[in-house]
């Protein structure tokens, strides 16, 4: 019997499901080797279908997500948190360590109908996760080998190697050194196959904390380099501001308040 | 195959820098095409991100002219100058490492099949391939990367297939970096052995001469001139030159005292608050030979692919036995790199793993530096002996 | 030039399983070329793979019945779906790499074979051809230690040994609360307090946890055995066993091709450092 999958969303862009419709042929196959009972960006809408592995895309920022998690890991046996949101809160996490109070008059016309919970928290936060696919979005590469290895009935080889790795398999200049660019490389989990580095663009943390990220060392050194402290620390809380190693450097780094004004 | 690689590349042994020939500056070109037309795809240093790294020419013209490098600890920057020389830079990002031991590399494929398993073994033609512009450190880096890939039980054919196709055109380095320490190695700056050809550039052109018997047939074919006498005193004046460096190991062979650091952690502790564990000393080493063997599937499991990738001592993936790590924190991971690369290399390969190049240094995007914590390890151990005496 | 890092198909002949979570596969190579081509020595090791998984380094327990065995524990992705195997199922297997144990050097001399869990496989095989070879042999003394009496394997076997003349048969349960018969409580290294051998003409065989191996290190010196006359067998993470992908490497030996057995004198001082 094919095993049966659902992707599901919570808060989120919806990023990551679009990394699974633009598989390619690669759709086709998954559609073949497994019934997808659960997927709203492809328009399969039963999201109380029990099945035997749910990814789940998106933090937990509303009363509703909280209801909806609940929900869908009683009807998983198997549950795969995907993308940046659902493993470590996402960009929504910033309200859970800035000033954040300001921020909601300032992008919406009328607050009134904002229905939202202090915190933004990752899936892992309210229920059990089996598996954690990192990314922002996702890679397309780790989804096919995670499918791969769970019909095989063993967990995948996923990478907590820095960026960096990557970063130089590719061939790439390490534009820290060369250009003292604020790249957070050697603190982020490879992944993404060094996507920005690869256009001289410097990391930031797509997907999240690498294996012994010493943020700190690497703080010190941006700063070093003449990068404001103040843009330091904000680069360390930006997509996967949800992570201790992260907030603990930019709270090691911000000026606070008072001393700027 | 081009008709020079049969030929071999065993080196010549009664020719000398005296029998160097000149290449006017204007004829540069020839070179490139005289390779071109052996057969050879053409490699060299091009501006990328702000850096010299060897890539593909598709033409002599994107050889870049006047750049000069400034290297220092966690930093690299190029600068412009004023005049047409080709090779007045030091370093490039990476050595000839990604050359021959391909980043990544398809082992073999394995495909269920009626009644087993069928293992294709995957085999590469790769292209002839010419680099110009070689140092002397990156040559004896190739000689240890060859001991190891070549010289075992158990050959890599991925590695030799590669290496058998590779034509070298060094050049005398005419200035050293900051970061550069191949006097204390012993391995530059000026070039011995290994190389196909050797350049010395001046501003008029080039002294160059062959060191085997392909590199002189294709010197043969360029349009050379006698060399005169001021072209060697300007030569081996810049050449002296080069030997002024900033940096040198304590010693060419640092066991003992490596060793005897080993011992106590407390040694490795300062260097591992500052160190990202993050790899790219050892990525960017042209000696360092670590990879993994990862295994890929496509999503409908038609077949199965053994790949191997690069891999570092910095990463916990590198020392795990069932259930731990074994160098789990950046002390026993930096301590890996070092006593492995300036001590145990000597135990495993009869000499150094460093060669002087100083990639590891300016790499590092902390500036780690090699040398510093080599010579801050003995004069540790040292002090530790004198206060035990 | 034949490519060493490319496996053969071989099947999977038989499957015993030993304990819940050990299992003994015999395999043979598809191709009966190979399978006759091939030959062992006691302590090496295969690189066995699983389709679509990847490899691993089991050393050969044993030949019989024109099959190889290997005696494997449910551990890593791996291991786990090799024990799972069933026979008819087909693998990749290459080798045999690294070296052997020193039974030729230990002729006229007393053996001691120290184990502790799944460390007996890579003994075994050795333990066989010197009572085969009784003769060329003084003592012998065969130390087996297990956490429980249940994770004993081929426990018949060890009691046949007991019957073999001038042969010490010593085994110990470190977590049982009463010892079974003819069995000791604690680690094995307590058992070679008990064992009977001369200390100046003993060669030690070892295998087994690292901790293990260090404890029986400390208590053979005590009994005045010099570390040039004991051997073990390690382990590091092992990729390609052909001596090329740097992760077994113990600070100078790689695991795989100077070893995986190697004489504790000269590798005692990277052995004991933790992190190496």
């Amino acid at each position: 019997m094919r095993a049966s999958i659902a992707i599901h969303k919570l808060t989120s862009c919806s990023g990551c499901q679009s990394v699974i419709l633009n598989l390619g042929d690669d759709l086709l196959v998954l559609s073949r080797l497994v019934e997808i009972r659960h997927f709203i960006e492809a328009g399969l809408n039963d999201f109380d279908a029990d099945v035997d592995i749910a990814f789940v895309e998106g933090s937990i920022t509303t009363p509703e997500d909280e209801a909806r998690i609940l929900k869908v890991r009683e009807r998983a046996r198997f549950l795969v948190a995907i993308g940046a949101c659902a493993c470590s809160g996402g960009v929504q996490a910033l309200r859970n360590v800035k000033e954040s109070g300001g921020w909601a008059g300032a992008v919406y016309a009328n607050t009134a109908y904002l229905d939202s919970l202090a915190e933004s928290r990752s899936v892992a936060q309210l229920v059990k996760v089996d598996l954690e696919l990192w990314g922002c979005p996702i890679s397309g590469r780790q989804l096919i080998a995670t499918v791969r290895a769970l019909l095989q009935g063993v967990p995948p080889v996923l990478p907590t190697e820095k960026v960096c790795q990557e970063c130089k398999r590719a061939g790439n200049v390490c534009v820290l050194v060369s250009r003292a660019e604020p790249c957070l490389g050697p603190v982020t989990r490879a992944g993404c196959g060094a996507l920005c580095p690869s256009f001289g663009a410097p990391c930031y943390t797509c997907f999240g904390a690498s294996e012994q990220p010493n943020c700190e060392a690497l703080g010190e050194r941006l700063v070093g380099l003449g990068i404001p402290q103040r843009q330091v620390a904000e680069r360390f809380v930006s997509i996967s501001s949800g992570l201790k190693p992260y907030q603990d450097e930019w709270q090691r780094l911000r000026i606070p308040a008072k001393q700027v004004d | 195959m081009p008709w020079t690689i049969l030929m071999g590349n065993r080196p010549l042994r009664n020719r000398t820098m005296d029998q160097s020939r000149f290449l006017p500056q204007r004829d540069f070109g020839q070179l490139y095409h005289v390779l071109r037309a052996a057969g050879y795809r053409v490699v060299g240093a091009v501006e990328e991100q702000g850096a010299l790294t060897y890539r593909e020419l598709e033409s002599v013209d994107r050889m870049p002219t006047g750049l000069v490098d400034h290297q220092a600890p966690g930093r690299y920057r190029l600068e412009r100058q004023d005049h047409h020389r080709r090779f007045d830079w030091v370093g490039t990002a990476q050595g000839l490492k990604p050359w021959l031991f391909s980043a990544e590399q398809p082992l073999w494929v394995a495909r269920e099949v009626e009644g087993g398993l069928r293992f294709e073994e995957v085999r590469e033609t790769p292209p002839p391939t010419a680099v110009i512009g070689v140092r002397a450190c990156d040559l004896a880096a190739l000689a240890l990367q060859d001991r190891h890939f070549l010289e075992g039980d158990y050959p890599d054919p991925h590695y030799r297939a590669r290496r058998d196709q590779l034509l070298l055109v060094a050049v005398n380095c005419h200035r050293s970096a900051d970061t550069c320490f191949c006097v204390s190695t012993g391995d530059g700056p000026q070039v011995r052995t290994g190389a196909d050809l050797v350049l010395d550039e001046l501003d008029q052109g080039y002294l160059i001469s062959a060191g085997s018997g392909r590199g002189a047939a294709l010197l043969a074919q360029l349009p050379t001139r006698p060399v005169r006498g001021w072209h060697k005193r300007r030569a081996k004046a810049l050449r002296g030159r080069a030997r002024v460096q900033q940096r040198a190991l304590p010693s060419r062979d640092l066991r003992a005292p490596l060793y005897a650091a080993r011992e106590d952690m407390h040694h490795w502790q300062p260097v591992a608050d500052r160190c990202l564990t993050c790899g790219n000393c050892a990525a960017v080493c042209p000696s360092c030979f670590c990879h993994r063997v990862d295994e890929e599937a496509p999503l409908d499991g038609s077949l199965s692919r053994a790949v191997r990738r690069w891999d570092t001592c910095f990463n916990d993936e590198h020392s795990y036995l069932v259930g731990h790590v074994v160098r789990k924190s950046a002390e026993h991971k930096y301590r890996q790199w070092l006593t492995h690369k300036l001590a145990s290399w000597h135990d495993q390969y009869d000499r150094s793993g460093c060669t002087g190049c100083g990639r590891c240094i300016t790499w590092c995007p902390v500036g780690i530096d090699i040398v510093e914590e080599a010579q801050r390890l003995c004069d540790e151990v040292g002090e530790a002996e004198r206060n035990h005496d | 030039m034949t490519d060493p890092w490319t496996p053969y198909c071989a099947q999977v002949v038989d499957r015993v399983a030993e304990t819940p979570d050990v299992v003994t596969l015999s395999l043979r190579f598809a191709d009966p070329d190979v399978q006759s081509r091939y030959r062992f020595a006691c302590g090496q090791f295969n690189m066995l793979y699983l389709y679509g998984l990847g490899e691993v380094p089991i050393s050969i327990m044993d030949y019989q019945d024109g099959c190889l065995q290997h005696t494997i524990r449910a551990v890593g992705r791996v291991s786990r779906g090799l024990t799972q195997l069933q026979p008819g199922a087909s693998i990749g297997l290459r080798g045999p790499y690294g070296n052997s144990w020193p039974l030729e050097e230990a002729r006229g001399r007393d053996l001691l074979f120290i184990t502790a869990g799944l460390g007996c496989a890579p003994v075994i095989a050795a333990i066989r051809r010197a009572i085969a070879e009784r003769d060329s042999y003084r003592r012998l003394v065969i130390m087996q230690g297990v956490k429980h009496r249940e994770d004993m394997l081929w426990q018949a076997q060890y009691d046949r040994w007991r019957e073999v003349p001038d042969c010490q048969v010593l085994l110990a349960a470190s977590e049982e609360k009463q010892a079974p018969f003819a069995w000791s409580l604690g680690m094995v290294t307590t058992l070679i307090d008990k064992a009977c051998f001369d200390p100046d003409s003993a060669t030690v065989m070892m295998c087994g946890p690292e901790p293990m191996m260090r404890a029986s290190i400390r208590a053979l010196e005590q009994k005045g055995v010099a570390a040039e006359n004991c051997y073990f067998s390690l382990e590091r993470n092992m990729q390609c066993a052909l001596g090329l992908c740097g992760h077994c490497q113990m600070g100078a030996p790689f695991i795989c091709k100077n070893g995986p057995i190697f004489r504790v004198s000269d590798v005692r001082e990277w052995f004991l450092l933790e992190g190496y």
